[in-house]
C-alpha cells in the first residue's frame, strides 16, 4: 500500500461565470522514502494539487470528487481540527517563501519546540535539546546560540533551512514541499535541495516536490509527474521522462530548456500557451499545440496509459 | 456594447449583489435629485420672502393635529414650509460638500504626485507640511482659515463671497489626506518597469508623472473622495450651525438647523430635527457607499 | 574586439545612499551609509553581438542594466555610447533613440490603463518617427506582427495577455524607437521554460535580421550561454571573469564561475549526488576585504584576504583571481 494515495482528485472554483475545474481526475501515489517531482507550468494545478492534499484550498475552491488517502486513511472529507492534527503530525509542509512559514514574533526554537510539543509528548528539555539537533542537522551554525534568535536574524537560506527544520521536526510521514529554492540564488539552492534530499532519505520520508524547475526534478526526484491544464499528462521513473517522453508536452518542454553542455542555433519551441480555465479546449487540452495531433485528439480526452516505460495520457500510445 | 460590458464588469457585479451599495445609492440619488431640481420639486420657494405669512408659522408636521398636506413637513416661525427649505438647504450643502472635496482633489493630487515622484528634500517637506496639519482636526483647520480670510476680506464683500471661502477652507482642511495616499501609491507606481520604460526614452517627469502615473494612483482617490464628500457636508454643516459658515441668505442644512435650535424645546421640534435627520440620512448614505467602493476596489490593489 | 565598441564602460563605479531620510539623520546625527553596487566595472560591447552579466541577486548586475541606458549616472568612471559620453548622447535624441531596453517583470512593465497600441507607440509618438494617426498606426501594426501578435491585439489592454505575450509586447515597444541597442533585464526569468524558448528565439531572430546588439543580463547559466558572445561573472559588484562565452563554459578558472556552474542542476544528469558549496552571499553594504570571495572560496589563502585581486589576462579571458595568477588554481 502506498503512503499516500490520490485517486480521481477533481478541484472546482464555483465563480459567477461558471465553475471552473482547475484539476481534473488527478491521480498518483507516493512510496514511502520515495520523491516524486511535479512539474508544470504556472497555471497547470501543480501547487493546487499540494493544497488540496493538505486541506488549504483556498475558498471558493473545494474538492468536487476524488479521494485522498494517506496510510490508507481517507483524509480528503475529515473536519477541519482532525484534518489539522494530521497535517502537523504525518505531513510537513515547506513553502517558497520562509517568511510566511515562520512567526516574525517568536524565536525559531519556541517555533520548533512548540511544534514538537503539540505532536509528541516532550518535556521541555526534550524538545529543546532535540530542536538544537535540527537545527545543527539543516546545517545551522552554532546552533545552541542561534536557537534563541528570531526569524529576521537569519539570512534566506537560513531561514528555508529553518523552514526545512520546521516541516520536518514532528517527523512526518511526508512532505510537501513547493517550489522550496525558487525565491533562492542558484548557489544556495543547491544546498537546500541536497539537505532536503538526504534528511528525507535518512529518515524514510515521502517527498512531493512541487516545482517548475526541471533540472531540480532531474537531480532530487525517483518519479516525476508532469501537468498540464489542471490533469497529469505523464508520470514515470525520472530518467525515462527526460530521456525518453512518451507525451508530445513532455518532449516539448525538456527540448525548450536551454543546455548548459552544449549550444544549439534554435530552442525548440511549442508555440501558443497553454489554455485559460475558462477556454479548455475539447479532446486532449494539449491537441492545439501538439504537432502530432491527429482526428481523435480533437474529440476524445485521453486517459494515463502505458508508454514505454512511464504512462503518459496521450492517444499516439492507445494501442500499448 | 459598452453598456453591457460596463454590467458583467467586476466593480458593477460588486455593486449588483451589495445590498447595503444598492440601497444607499437609491438614498443618495433621491436626495441628488430633490436637491438639484428643489427649483422644480420643492412645494414652496422658502427664498421668497412675499409668499411667507406669520400667520402660517410653526404648522406642525403631517400626523400632529393642526397639520395639513400643504406642509409636509411643517413650517418655521416665518411660516416657511420646512420641506422645501430642506430641498433647497441640501442644495447648497452637496454644492459646498462637492466643491471643497473638487478643490481638496486637485490640491491633494498635485502634491502628492510632486512629493512621491520628487523624492527626497520636496517630499520631506511637503509630507510634514501634511502631518502637521493632519495633528489638528480638520474642523479646527476649517474654522482658522474660514475666520482668518472673513477678517482679512472688506466687510461689503463678505456676503457676495462667504460661500468661495467656505469651500477653499473645507477644500484646504481636507487635502493631507487625498497628498498622503497619492504619494503614498506614486512610490510604488514610480519604480515600476513601465514608468522606467518611458524614463529609458526620454519622455519628460511631468508626462510620465500626467500620463503613467496619475491614472495608477486615482483609485484610492476615489474612494477617499466619496468618505471626503460626507465629511465636507458635516465640516460645513458644524461651520454653519455655529454662525460662521454661510450667510442666512443662502441657508444650507446646517444653518437650518441652527435655526430651529432656539425652538427645539419650545415644541416646535420639527423646525431642526427634519433638517438634521436629511444631513444624517444624505451623509450616511454617501459613506456606505465609499465603503463599498473602498471593499469592491481592494481585492484588486492587492 | 577590435571593432568599434557600440557601448563601453571603463572602470564605471556606482554607489547607492541607504541611509536613512535626511531628518530622522538629522536627529540622530548619522553619517551617510553607502552601498558600492557596482565596482571598477569595465567591459566593450561590439555591435551586433550579445554581452551578457550573470551573476546572483545583489550582485549588481541590474544595476549595470540602468547606468547602460542612463536611469542612473555612474558614481565613477565613464560609460561611453558610441565613442561619446553617455549624458551627452542621450542629450540628442537621435542618439538616445539608439538604446532601449526590455524588463524582466511583463506584469510591471506595460501600464495598466494604457491600450497595447498606445504602448508600442509611445517611443513612436516621443521620438517623432512618425507624424500622422494613420502611420503610426501602420508602424505599430507591423512592430505588432514582427512579434507575433496581430493589429487587432493592439486594441486590447496588457491584462488579456499571458506573460509570454506581455513579453512580446515590452520587445515590440523597445523595437519602436529602431535601436541598435538593447538592455535586456532577466528578460525570460519571468517565464515558464516553454514560453522562455519562444522568447529567446525571437530575440536571436530579431538581433539577426535587424543587426541588434544586447547587454543581456541573467541570472541563468545556460539561458547566457545559450545567448552570449561575450559573457561576464559578476559577484558582489566585480567583474570576476569575462572573456568570449565559448571559453569560459568549456574552461572556467574563477572559483566562482565553477561554482556556478557546478550548482546548476542539469537535466543531463539525473539524480547527480554533490557536495554543494557552502557560504551566503555577504552582504553589499559591508562587502568581505580582500577578494569578496574569499570567505567561500577553496582556494583562499593570506592574500586573498587582505589583497583586492587586479584583472589578469589568461587567453583571452580577464580573471579577477590570485589563484589564477599565481597558477594555484589547478
Amino acid at each position: 500500500m502506498p503512503l499516500l494515495d490520490v485517486r480521481d482528485l477533481t478541484v472546482e472554483f464555483p465563480t459567477r461565470r461558471g465553475t471552473l475545474r482547475a484539476l481534473d481526475r488527478v491521480s498518483f501515489s507516493i512510496e514511502s522514502g520515495e520523491i516524486l517531482g511535479v512539474v508544470g507550468e504556472s497555471g497547470a494545478g501543480k501547487s493546487l494539487t499540494g493544497a488540496a492534499i493538505v486541506g488549504l484550498l483556498e475558498r471558493p475552491g473545494r474538492i468536487a470528487s476524488g479521494e485522498i488517502r494517506l496510510d490508507g486513511q481517507r483524509i480528503d472529507n475529515l473536519a477541519p481540527e482532525p484534518l489539522r492534527r494530521i497535517r502537523g503530525r504525518r505531513i510537513g509542509t515547506i513553502f517558497q517563501d520562509p517568511l510566511t512559514t515562520l512567526n516574525p514574533l517568536y524565536t525559531i526554537g519556541r517555533q520548533l519546540t512548540e511544534t514538537m510539543q503539540t505532536h509528541m509528548r516532550l518535556t521541555d528539555a526534550e524538545a529543546r535539546r532535540k530542536a538544537i539537533g535540527w537545527l545543527d542537522r539543516v546545517g545551522i551554525p552554532a546552533a545552541a546560540q542561534r536557537i534563541d534568535a528570531y526569524p529576521h536574524e537569519f539570512s534566506g537560506g537560513q531561514r528555508q533551512r529553518v523552514v526545512i527544520a520546521l516541516a520536518l521536526c514532528a517527523e512526518p510521514a511526508l512532505v510537501i514541499a513547493d517550489e522550496p529554492t525558487t525565491a533562492l540564488d542558484v548557489s544556495i539552492q543547491a544546498q537546500i535541495i541536497t539537505l532536503l534530499k538526504n534528511l528525507t532519505r535518512d529518515h524514510g520520508t515521502a517527498v512531493m516536490l512541487v516545482t517548475h524547475d526541471m533540472g531540480v526534478i532531474a537531480e532530487t526526484a525517483d518519479r516525476v509527474a508532469v501537468m498540464y491544464a489542471g490533469r497529469i499528462v505523464e508520470i514515470g521513473p525520472v530518467a525515462a521522462v527526460i530521456r525518453q517522453p512518451a507525451h508530445p508536452y513532455t518532449d516539448g518542454l525538456m527540448a525548450s530548456i536551454p543546455s548548459l553542455e552544449h549550444r544549439v542555433d534554435r530552442l525548440r519551441q511549442i508555440d501558443g500557451a497553454m489554455p485559460r480555465l475558462d477556454a479548455i479546449p475539447a479532446g486532449c487540452r494539449f491537441h492545439p499545440r501538439c504537432p502530432r495531433v491527429f482526428a481523435r485528439c480533437h474529440k476524445e480526452q485521453p486517459e494515463l496509459l502505458p508508454a514505454g516505460a512511464t504512462n503518459a495520457a496521450c492517444w499516439l500510445h492507445a494501442n500499448g | 456594447m459598452m453598456l453591457a460590458r460596463a454590467w458583467n464588469s467586476d466593480l458593477a457585479y460588486s455593486f449588483r449583489t451589495s445590498p447595503v451599495a444598492v440601497a444607499s445609492a437609491a438614498i443618495a440619488l433621491v436626495l441628488i435629485i430633490a436637491a438639484a431640481f428643489a427649483p422644480l420639486l420643492a412645494p414652496h420657494d422658502p427664498m421668497d420672502v412675499a409668499s411667507l405669512s406669520l400667520l402660517d408659522s410653526f404648522k406642525p408636521p403631517v400626523g400632529m393635529a393642526d397639520a395639513d398636506w400643504s406642509n409636509p413637513l411643517g413650517t418655521d416661525n416665518q411660516g416657511r414650509d420646512v420641506l422645501s427649505a430642506i430641498m433647497y438647504g441640501m442644495r447648497i450643502s452637496l454644492l459646498v460638500g462637492l466643491l471643497s472635496v473638487l478643490f481638496a482633489i486637485v490640491v491633494g493630487v498635485a502634491i502628492g504626485l510632486l512629493a512621491g515622484y520628487a523624492g527626497g528634500v520636496i517630499d520631506s517637506i511637503l509630507m510634514r507640511i501634511a502631518d502637521v496639519q493632519l495633528t489638528f482636526p480638520s474642523i479646527l483647520t476649517a474654522l482658522l482659515v474660514d475666520g482668518v480670510i472673513t477678517a482679512a476680506l472688506p466687510r461689503t464683500m463678505r456676503e457676495a463671497l462667504q460661500i468661495y471661502v467656505i469651500i477653499f477652507a473645507i477644500g484646504i482642511s481636507l487635502w493631507p489626506n487625498f497628498a498622503r495616499t497619492v504619494r503614498g501609491s506614486t512610490l510604488v507606481e514610480r519604480n515600476k518597469d513601465y514608468v522606467l520604460a518611458a524614463r529609458v526614452i526620454g519622455v519628460p517627469s511631468w508626462r510620465i508623472m500626467l500620463n503613467h502615473v496619475l491614472p495608477n494612483v486615482i483609485g484610492p482617490v476615489m474612494v477617499i473622495g466619496t468618505l471626503g464628500l460626507g465629511l465636507a457636508i458635516i465640516a460645513e454643516a458644524t461651520l454653519s450651525f455655529l454662525g460662521v459658515g454661510l450667510p442666512p441668505t443662502q441657508p444650507s442644512l446646517g444653518t437650518l438647523i441652527r435655526f430651529g435650535d432656539d425652538f427645539l424645546f419650545s415644541g416646535e421640534w420639527w423646525v431642526s430635527v427634519f433638517p438634521g435627520l436629511a444631513l444624517i440620512l444624505m451623509v450616511l448614505a454617501i459613506n456606505l457607499l465609499g465603503d463599498w467602493l473602498r471593499d469592491a476596489l481592494n481585492p484588486r490593489l492587492r | 574586439m577590435a571593432e568599434k565598441a557600440i557601448l563601453e564602460a571603463v572602470a564605471v563605479s556606482h554607489l547607492f545612499d541607504v541611509s536613512r531620510p535626511f531628518l530622522q539623520r538629522a536627529f540622530t546625527r548619522e553619517p551617510r551609509r553607502m552601498l558600492r553596487a557596482v565596482d571598477d566595472v569595465s567591459f566593450v560591447i561590439a555591435p551586433g553581438t550579445t554581452f551578457a552579466l550573470v551573476g546572483e541577486s545583489g550582485c549588481g548586475k541590474s544595476t549595470i542594466a540602468r547606468l547602460a541606458v542612463g536611469l542612473y549616472a555612474p558614481s565613477g568612471g565613464d560609460i561611453l555610447f558610441e565613442g561619446e559620453a553617455l549624458s551627452n548622447a542621450r542629450a540628442q535624441p537621435a542618439l538616445r533613440r539608439r538604446m532601449n531596453m526590455i524588463f524582466q517583470d511583463p506584469y510591471a512593465s506595460l501600464n495598466p490603463r494604457w491600450r497595447v497600441s498606445d504602448i508600442v507607440a509611445e517611443p513612436i509618438r516621443a521620438f517623432r518617427l512618425a507624424n500622422r494617426p494613420n502611420e503610426v498606426r501602420g508602424r505599430v501594426g507591423a512592430l505588432l506582427a514582427q512579434v507575433g501578435l496581430t493589429v487587432r491585439d493592439g486594441e486590447k489592454y496588457p491584462h488579456e495577455f499571458s506573460g509570454g505575450q506581455r513579453q512580446r509586447i515590452s520587445i515590440a515597444r523597445a523595437l519602436s524607437s529602431e535601436p541598435d541597442f538593447l538592455v535586456c533585464d532577466e528578460p525570460t526569468s519571468a517565464l515558464d521554460v516553454s514560453v522562455q524558448a519562444q522568447i529567446l528565439n525571437l530575440m536571436r531572430d530579431l538581433q539577426k535580421r535587424l543587426g541588434l546588439t544586447y547587454l543581456f543580463i541573467s541570472h541563468n547559466l545556460a539561458v547566457v550561454r545559450h545567448m552570449a558572445d561575450w559573457l561576464g561573472v559578476m559577484y558582489l559588484g566585480r567583474i570576476v571573469e569575462q572573456g568570449p562565452a565559448e571559453d569560459i563554459f568549456r574552461r572556467p578558472r574563477h572559483p566562482y564561475t565553477r561554482l556556478l556552474l557546478d550548482a546548476i542542476p542539469d537535466l543531463e544528469q539525473v539524480g547527480r549526488a554533490r557536495t554543494p558549496v557552502g557560504g551566503e552571499l555577504p552582504s553589499p553594504i559591508a562587502p568581505p576585504p580582500g577578494c569578496a570571495f574569499h570567505p567561500r572560496c577553496p582556494l583562499a589563502n593570506e592574500r586573498c584576504r587582505v589583497e583586492k585581486p587586479a584583472h589578469v589576462m589568461a587567453g583571452d579571458v580577464q580573471v579577477a583571481c590570485h589563484a589564477v595568477e599565481e597558477g594555484r588554481d589547478g
